[in-house]
């Protein structure tokens, strides 16, 4: 960052490459013909093969197009927004054309969005069956326009497109959570979602304009050039101002502190939603944003650093939260929120690989954990209260569920040698051999932070999986494909998945421990990882750095500043030293959740009735079981305010507007008809009598003029 | 122009179109009162007659006046929408005193809104606006 110049390789234009619009195409398509579906009371799965195949198809061609990569291409497709006045110079055109923007990190991101997509998908097919005919074509169309929006956002050459699809997601996400939109709750969260995310895209319109009003441009490759020409040694106001308008795009839509507290009530929606728009894909894309666009983080000097802290907050926040939920999805939507808090703090430090990876990672198992819940939920008719379903992994036909679940649950909690641990190393070993003080300060909270993720992953595992059997099953049948047909032979016996589900849960795990080979290459070939030279080709190359290499060298800071840990990472190489601590701290984690909540469940309730019984720190369980309180202060700061000023205006609008102004008009006849009514008598000598008077009076006037002409 | 007028059309003195305006205005004067203080219907329209005639005498001696004869041609044109007028007028008299078996105009009072107006019932109030 003391460098004022960027490098970013200038991208060619590339018309032969119009094929890759197809990959934005295809949802698109898909999207139509599931509408279609819907408008014509299609009674088959037909929607579900129809998305299935086209995603396939756009992965397909991703896979093509990242063989076939050798550099950063601009792929126009059509002229879509184009302006120019005056000479149409630089600040005299807005040109935004549909136009695809290809590098590494594009791909990188649409493989595993398209991927996952696919996979999940294909497990939404047989998660959705009961609504077969009914939600079927809509559920799919929202999937379907969602994978087109993300595909848009992602692959758009320039910063409207991006916006485009920032909103397509948004939309989609809408619709997907409010799928079962007869539940009032359904309702809400997807209200919610959509309203918190209005102030995150607020900051990042606001951001675009910013850019356009600095650099005339809003074409990526454009605005690469001007910041290899120098773009950051212009440090104005409104210069600096961009990355935190940008920041609070990307905090809406990942969910991060002010703005995170849709995400949780987002699992409202059906779980093949959760796993891949609110878990996987569409809440990157805020880790995408500050990707793509980090140059421009690095106009000012506390923007990474603001991005950083909020991660690293977020992250604990919603660890602590996600300690004492029950519901088995919100605790990996807590999970969520405190991993994509790992993903800004890698950014904040200055590791977009870090980030990237842990993106990469995190898609993978987040979605495997979300849709094992699902598998849970579809079979235990809406069961998701990890108190009242034990022993899963003793119940024929589970065993699988429970096994991929606890690999989910080991690469969450970032066990030695899963994919996630690297990943999150790279994140806290940039952070805690950074030099600057807070950052390491962040390093040693997140660490904190994996232990909290470790023992909250475990205690559903532990909670659910193992123990005796016992289990309760949920009131909903709603999700259940044997409801309309027998409703007495699931109330009483869980179903178990098949293939369909089954067999996206086992590809995912092998998904999930493939996404860790990257770093197993690295760590036993010492060849360079697959990510980070991904990232490192990319506008996001300032943080790509290689903080593997170099050992002891590259951190030079740890004996200076410390947590309690200190002494463990000292005299040995900071890299040595955090794989210890944080495999430490994740199996410390796992320990402390097997202790409470396998080998004596019954300890965990007495040590939460304990705590509870003092004063001091009684209300922490309670406080952490209520999320902190965070939606009832905003509910008192925003609601409540806005409630009342809009009772204080209805009133205004009932009785000022309506009922003086409107009303007032109407009654004004009336009551002009009411002075003049006593003239209309019906006595016919009363109307002569008018008569005459006005023929008096014109008479007087008459003569008054007359007169007055004559003197 | 007024030289090839016949000696008839000659403008008459002051005195004479005042005497005539005068005389006028007192038939106009009668019919009026006539018609506020009686009730028979006949009686009224015969008082509508006698205004109308102050009118034509008004009009008469200001065409004599002013040495224009449309004041004439106008009062002519009077007296034969008058005569028929009159046939309707009478007629209307003779249906409204089958009616009512009476000539008094006191009968008729139906189009009063005021506390006269005992016919027709109070009109209802306009519904409130929401």
């Amino acid at each position: 960052m003391t460098t004022l110049l960027a490098s970013i390789p200038r991208a060619m234009n590339a018309p032969e490459l119009s094929w890759l619009g197809v990959v934005i195409l295809l949802p698109l398509a898909a999207s139509v013909v599931c509408a279609l579906c819907g408008a014509l009371k299609c009674r088959t799965k037909l929607p579900a093969f129809v998305t299935i195949v086209a995603l396939g198809a756009s992965f397909a061609l991703v896979l093509k197009a990242y063989f076939e990569y050798t550099g950063p291409v601009e792929v126009p497709i059509f002229e879509w927004i184009n302006f120019h006045w005056g000479s149409g110079g630089k600040f005299q055109s807005f040109v935004a054309d549909c136009a695809l923007y290809i590098d590494s990190l594009t791909l990188f991101w649409m493989l595993f969005v398209t991927g996952l997509g696919t996979v999940i998908t294909i497990y939404a097919s047989e998660y959705m069956e009961a609504d077969t005919g009914a939600g079927y074509s809509r559920f799919f169309f929202g999937i379907s326009i969602f994978l087109f929006s993300m595909s848009a956002l992602v692959m758009g050459d320039n910063l409207v497109m991006l916006y485009l699809g920032w909103e397509g997601v948004g939309l989609a996400s809408y619709l997907l959570v409010g799928y079962d939109y007869h539940r009032p709750s359904a309702v809400a969260a997807a209200k919610k979602a959509f309203i918190v995310n209005r102030i995150g895209d607020l900051g990042l319109a606001l951001g675009i304009f910013m850019l356009w009003t600095n650099y005339g441009t809003v074409r990526y490759d454009e605005l690469f050039a001007a910041m290899n020409a120098g773009g950051r040694s212009e440090i104005d106001w409104d210069i600096s101002v961009i990355p935190f308008l940008l920041m609070l795009g990307a905090f809406g839509k990942s969910a991060q502190f002010p703005l995170f507290v849709w995400l949780p009530d987002a699992m409202e929606g059906p779980t093949p939603v959760s796993a891949l728009i609110h878990a996987a894909t569409m809440v990157t894309a805020g880790v995408y944003l500050i990707a793509r666009m980090f140059p421009f983080f690095e106009l000012h000097q506390d923007a990474l650093a603001t991005v950083a802290w909020i991660g690293t907050g977020t992250a604990l926040l919603a660890a602590t939260i996600g300690m004492m939920q029950y519901d088995i999805k919100r605790v990996f939507a807590y999970s969520t929120i405190s991993q994509l808090g790992y993903m800004f703090m890698g950014l904040g430090v200055g590791t977009t690989f870090g980030a990237c990876y842990h993106t990469f990672t995190h898609a993978f198992f987040k979605a495997l954990l979300f849709l094992t819940a699902g598998a849970v939920m579809h079979g235990f008719a809406g069961q998701l209260d990890l108190r009242k379903i034990s022993g899963l992994r003793h119940i024929p036909g589970w065993r699988l569920v429970s096994w991929t679940m606890f690999v989910g649950c080991l690469w969450l909690a970032a066990v030695p040698f899963t994919a996630a641990f690297y990943s999150k190393d790279a994140i806290l070993l940039t952070a805690l051999s950074s030099d600057r003080w807070d950052f390491v300060l962040l390093g040693w909270v997140g660490l904190f932070t994996a232990a909290l993720t470790a023992y909250y992953t475990f205690r559903v595992w532990f909670r659910v999986c193992a123990g005796p059997v016992k289990y309760e099953m949920g009131s909903d049948g709603g999700h259940d494909s044997h409801a309309a047909g027998d409703p007495h032979a699931h109330a009483a016996h869980p179903h178990a998945p098949r293939w369909c589900i089954k067999g996206v849960l086992l590809f995912l795990t092998i998904g999930a421990i493939a996404s860790g080979i990257p770093s197993y290459r690295q760590v036993l070939t010492h060849a360079p990882n697959w990510v980070q030279e991904m990232i490192a080709l990319s506008s996001a190359a300032d943080g790509a750095g290689l903080p593997h290499d170099g050992g002891s060298a590259s951190v030079p800071m740890l004996g200076e500043t410390g947590g309690p840990h200190h002494a463990t990472v000292l005299g040995m190489d900071a890299h040595t030293g955090l794989a210890i601590v944080g495999s430490c701290a994740s199996i410390g984690g796992i320990l402390v959740a097997f202790y409470f909540h396998l080998r004596s469940r019954r300890s965990a309730d007495s040590l939460a009735a304990w705590l509870r019984s003092r004063r001091l720190v009684g209300w922490i369980p309670d406080a952490m079981e209520h999320k902190w309180y965070v939606d009832e202060i905003y509910h008192g700061m925003f609601r409540m305010p806005m409630w009342i000023g809009a009772q204080i205006l209805s009133l205004g609008d009932k009785h000022f507007l309506d009922g003086a102004i409107v009303d007032g008009i109407g009654r004004l006849p009336i009551v002009v008809g009411k002075l003049f009514r006593p003239l209309y008598s019906g006595v016919l000598q009363g109307y002569a009598v008018t008569m005459a008077g006005g023929v008096g009076l014109i008479l007087a006037w008459v003569m008054w003029v007359w007169m007055r002409g004559f003197n | 122009m007024t030289g090839s007028l016949p000696a008839a059309f000659t403008p008459a003195s002051p005195p004479e179109i005042s005497i005539a305006m005068l005389v006028s205005a007192v038939l106009f004067g009668l019919g009026l009162v006539g018609f506020l203080s009686r009730r028979n219907m006949i009686i009224m329209f015969l008082c509508t007659e006698l205004m109308f005639q102050g009118a034509a005498l008004a009009m008469v001696a200001a065409a004599r006046d002013l040495m224009d004869t449309s004041g004439q041609v106008f009062v002519i044109f009077i007296l034969t929408v008058a005569a028929a007028e009159a046939a309707l007028a009478l007629g209307l008299v003779v249906l409204l005193y089958r009616c009512r078996e009476t000539l008094s105009a006191d009968a008729w009072s139906d189009l009063g809104e005021g506390p006269r107006g005992v016919h027709d019932p109070e009109p209802p109030d306009q519904p409130e606006q929401g």
